[in-house]
């Protein structure tokens, strides 16, 4: 799968798609991957004001509990209720409709620490065999 | 975030047939082995397709106790060491078992299968492989036969589910009907000879393990004839994942959740697989005062009503939030398709319906308490009783 060019991305396998202050946030293609069949997810209140690099939320797959992290400071405007009966669209479609939420920049000033898509795949160059 | 594979690992003959399905691999015991394969669909998908699966688990260990058939000293250690009565093993017959620490709580679980009149073989877990084979030499001081390490030895293939025995027909001469559960004999297997060929399993479905030799040319070998066999059944790998889920099904324990050093034969319900009656073994005097002491905590299925999954480790509570007890293995149940637990609790909290809790990241999430196995297959097999 390839990575939107547009999202930014961290090295905790969030993106964000960011367009006039609002955000989109969801995982990654390769962190779904790596947790395999998704069946749970935590995610907190329309309204809720969260700090970058602070739990956001939990996605449980069949093997692992996973802390999810925002990649920014923000307010949540709305969150993906479908993923409540249909968790498994994170790994259907992580890039799309299993986003998780969106929500409203507190500081735009945090987005030049994330990554861009090139970055981010050359973060996950796999490890070297012995 | 997920776990990977860092250290250096034990590698199995398989690990790099593994790797070219596409395997994620993990650390487990300290072996690497194959969690999932994703290209086949992944944990869920190989689950349910234990109609027919095959997994590769050659990081168990097997250790080998035999004397001269007249001798009586290999049975003795066997029955000194271990739980079970293998007195009552035919050869050609399997018993689960385990052995004990002298405080009657788990060095190991193992399947004891009697080879011989005073052969036998203990099949054991992979993380406890060296404790394992350092308590039966400690123990086994004074008894006048061999102990053999053979873990290294065997390539061990479990193949799982109700077409197993269709598939493994096809490899074998051997007339798999006749062989009951927990029976197993030695035969000629995909064209190599005397192949122990066992009919156990650790999934809650009807299955086979066959012990192969463990170079890599032959165990890459069989595993493509035991695939291209099961091809028409729809044979598909299965990981670590899937037989973790199974077992909890199953309601089979593990070491470190159901059991471990500090849980005693009483406590983890395996009362039926310990002979207090067969004479004296490690363990067993232990059990016997706290027979008479009575149970303080009792392993109890539960199934979440709330959201949420109650996982290994997270605390029980009372409806007052008092931790009363603690999940021993908890996952998302593929066959059920609920969220489901073994857990240890107080026996006043344990009756069938009574409702309990799980702390759940700080929230207080219901669980009832329910019949355990949770799954339980048809039995369709043969039905030589398990001892």
């Amino acid at each position: 799968m390839t990575y939107p060019t547009t999202y930014r991305f961290t090295k905790d396998h969030e993106w964000i798609d960011i367009e006039d202050g609002l955000g989109t946030i969801g995982l990654t293609d390769y962190a779904q991957c790596q947790m395999g069949d998704i069946v749970f997810v935590e995610l907190p209140a329309v309204g809720a004001t969260l700090e970058a690099e602070k739990p956001l939320g939990t996605v449980e797959s069949v093997k692992t509990v996973n802390e999810i992290y925002s990649p920014v400071s923000y307010e949540v405007i709305e969150v993906n209720s479908e993923l409540k009966d249909a968790p498994e669209q994170i790994n259907s479609d992580p890039h799309g409709s299993g986003w998780l939420v969106k929500v409203r920049l507190k500081n735009l000033v945090e987005i030049a620490a994330l990554m861009d898509a090139a970055a981010y795949e050359a973060s996950l160059a796999p490890p070297k065999e012995a | 975030m997920v776990d990977s594979v860092t250290a250096k690992l034990r590698q199995a003959p398989l690990n790099a047939v593994h790797r070219v399905l596409g395997a994620r691999m993990v650390d487990f015991g300290g072996w690497e082995v194959p969690v999932e394969y994703p290209s086949t669909g992944g944990l869920v998908a190989e689950h349910k397709a234990v109609r027919v699966g095959v997994f590769d688990v050659s990081h168990m260990g097997d250790i080998r106790i035999h004397a001269r058939r007249t001798s009586g000293a290999s049975l003795a250690a066997v029955q000194y060491i271990t739980m079970n009565d293998a007195s009552r093993l035919a050869i050609g017959q399997a018993q689960y078992s385990a052995m004990l620490y002298p405080e009657g709580t788990f060095v190991d679980d193992v399947i004891v299968h009697r080879l011989g009149e005073e052969d036998f073989l203990l099949v054991i877990n992979a993380g406890t492989r060296e404790k394992d084979n350092s308590w039966v030499s400690e123990h086994s001081k004074g008894f006048d036969f061999t102990v053999v390490d053979l873990s290294d030895s065997y390539t061990q293939l479990a193949i799982q589910g109700p077409r197993a025995v269709d598939l493994v027909q096809k490899l074998t001469y051997a007339n798999l009907n006749k062989l009951g559960n927990y029976w197993f004999t030695h035969s000629r297997l995909c064209g190599l000879k005397n192949i122990l060929i066992a009919r156990t399993g650790y999934t809650g479905e009807d299955g086979f393990e066959i012990y192969i030799p463990s170079d890599p040319k032959t165990s890459g070998d069989v595993w493509a004839m035991v695939m291209s066999a099961g091809h028409e059944f729809g044979l598909i790998p299965c990981g670590l994942g899937a037989r973790n889920t199974l077992r909890l099904e199953a309601r089979l324990s593990l070491y470190g959740h159901e059991i471990s050093n500090s849980i005693n034969v009483w406590e983890a319900g395996l009362e039926r697989f310990c002979k207090m009656e067969k004479g004296e073994f490690i363990g067993r005097a232990a059990l016997e005062k706290a027979k008479a002491a009575g149970l303080t905590r009792t392993l109890v299925g539960l199934e979440m009503i709330d959201r949420g999954i109650a996982r290994d480790g997270y605390r029980c509570l009372n409806e007052g939030g008092e931790a009363i007890g603690v999940v021993a293995s908890g996952s998302p149940s593929p066959t059920l398709g609920k969220n489901i637990a073994l857990a240890f609790v107080p026996p006043a909290n344990a009756a069938l319906g009574a409702t309990i809790y799980v702390e759940i990241r700080g929230q207080k999430s219901r669980a009832g308490v329910v019949p355990i196995p949770f799954y339980k297959r048809a039995r369709t097999i043969a039905p030589q009783i398990e001892s």
